[in-house]
């Protein structure tokens, strides 16, 4: 227990160490600590937010996707009912088209038999005629009966 | 074992290697005249100041390195282990200190470091340094600068005087008066005693503070002395003594920064 200048050696030493801490040490690693604190905390934030945007993310790409489901399928019916019609709409024209052909083929054989008909008659008539006039030949003559044969070339 | 006798070998451990100025100018003390600098107020305590300054650039060092290279990126594992260092003080610091003062977090870590640094100096095996340093002609040598009462001493010392700048400064004269005088008895009459009460309170803390640093280490080098006597029992011995002090070095060191910190804080606040 005895004190020499040891002590005061000490003294100035002690006073040095912290005066150098004080100025060249806490400060430059104070500073760095502090810094990387507010970096973490930043990061920390950022990933937050990012987590945030993410899911915004995923429920508009949901969003997207039913919608252009929902397109599609609106699209998918359009098609189904237009095919619809256009078949409608063909089958109409092909009947209205064998309509049109079955009247004309009906129109013709109408006027085939008509012809024939009046053909027909004509020879009826003709023959009748010549029948009557191998009648009338011995009877009477043809023209003084003529409108007899007429009236009954009309009838037939 | 370097002297004959238990009790030579002891007084030869605990004696420090000095440096005083005497008749014939600056002398050593030596094997044949150890005692030549006692009671010479005028001389050096050699080994004890060699060991603590060295301690003490060693810890300038490594602080200032891990400083210079601080990165506010991914820290080296060098800068993270300071960082905890600072941290811990930080901490501990900010927990007690309410102040503004830009001095008490630089000093508690620079006390802490070098008390804790000084106090592990008492696991080195207590021969081996002596021992080399017989070999280069150097007769004594106490390595553990906190059992040199000169070392702790300087320490308190400082941190009174930083204690009255502060309580000065804060309170003013009129104030640190007024505290030392009108406490605990607010009368004029009970003047002197309150400054007997006060004053004692006051000079109790450097010497408390620097008493319980260099007795916990002077014991505990004292003890590490006594089992080194003892043969080979002293294997498991030193092992247990070495596992405690572990603990003591540490919290000595913590409980010295802790002091200083509260002292200062006390110091700091205005009634």
């Amino acid at each position: 227990m005895d004190f020499n200048l040891t002590m005061a050696g000490q003294i100035i030493a002690m006073i040095v160490f912290v005066w150098f801490t004080m100025k060249n040490i806490w400060p430059l690693l104070d500073a760095a600590i502090v810094e990387r604190q507010e970096k973490i905390a930043e990061g920390l934030a950022a990933a937050d937010r990012s987590q945030q945007d993410l899911e915004l993310a995923q429920k508009n790409a949901a969003e997207t996707m039913r919608e252009a489901k929902d397109k599609a399928a609106e699209l998918l019916d359009q098609a189904k009912k237009r095919h619809a019609e256009i078949v409608d709409s063909a089958k109409d024209d092909a009947r209205a088209e064998a309509d049109k052909i079955k009247a004309g083929a009906e129109a013709e054989i109408e006027q085939e038999v008509h012809r024939a008909r009046e053909e027909l008659r004509k020879q009826v008539s003709v023959l009748a005629v010549a029948g009557a006039e191998k009648i009338l030949q011995r009877s009477i003559d043809a023209s003084a009966q003529a409108d007899i044969l007429d009236s009954l070339v009309a009838e037939l | 074992m370097s002297a004959e006798t238990s009790s030579g070998y002891i007084k030869h451990h605990l004696q420090n290697l000095q440096v005083c100025s005497t008749q014939e100018g600056w002398q050593f003390n030596t094997s044949e005249n150890p005692t030549l600098c006692k009671g010479n107020l005028v001389a050096f305590n050699v080994d004890s100041m060699f060991f603590s300054l060295l301690l003490g650039f060693v810890f300038l060092w490594m602080f200032r390195r891990a400083a210079k290279k601080a990165t506010t990126g991914v820290p080296s594992k060098f800068q993270a282990f300071i960082e905890l260092i600072i941290d811990f003080v930080d901490t501990n610091v900010k927990d007690t200190f309410h102040g503004k003062n830009r001095m008490i977090a630089p000093l508690g870590l620079t006390i802490f470091v070098w008390v804790y640094m000084m106090n592990l100096m008492d696991l080195i095996p207590v021969d081996i340094i002596p021992k080399l340093a017989e070999m280069m002609g150097i007769p004594f040598l106490k390595v553990v600068p906190s059992t040199d009462v000169n070392v702790t001493f300087a320490m308190s010392i400082s941190i009174f005087i930083l204690i009255i700048f502060y309580s000065i400064k804060i309170k003013g004269i009129g104030g640190f008066t007024k505290e030392l005088t009108l406490n605990p008895f607010n009368h004029w009459a009970a003047i002197p005693i309150n400054l007997i009460l006060e004053g004692a309170a006051l000079i109790a803390k450097p010497i408390s503070l620097s008493l319980r640093l260099f007795g916990n280490m002077y014991a505990g080098e004292l003890i590490y002395i006594l089992i080194a006597l003892m043969g080979l029992y002293q294997l498991p011995l030193h092992f247990g003594w070495s596992v405690l002090h572990l603990l003591v070095t540490f919290l000595q060191a913590f409980i010295f920064m802790m002091l200083t910190v509260v002292y200062l804080s006390l110091a700091h606040e205005d009634h």
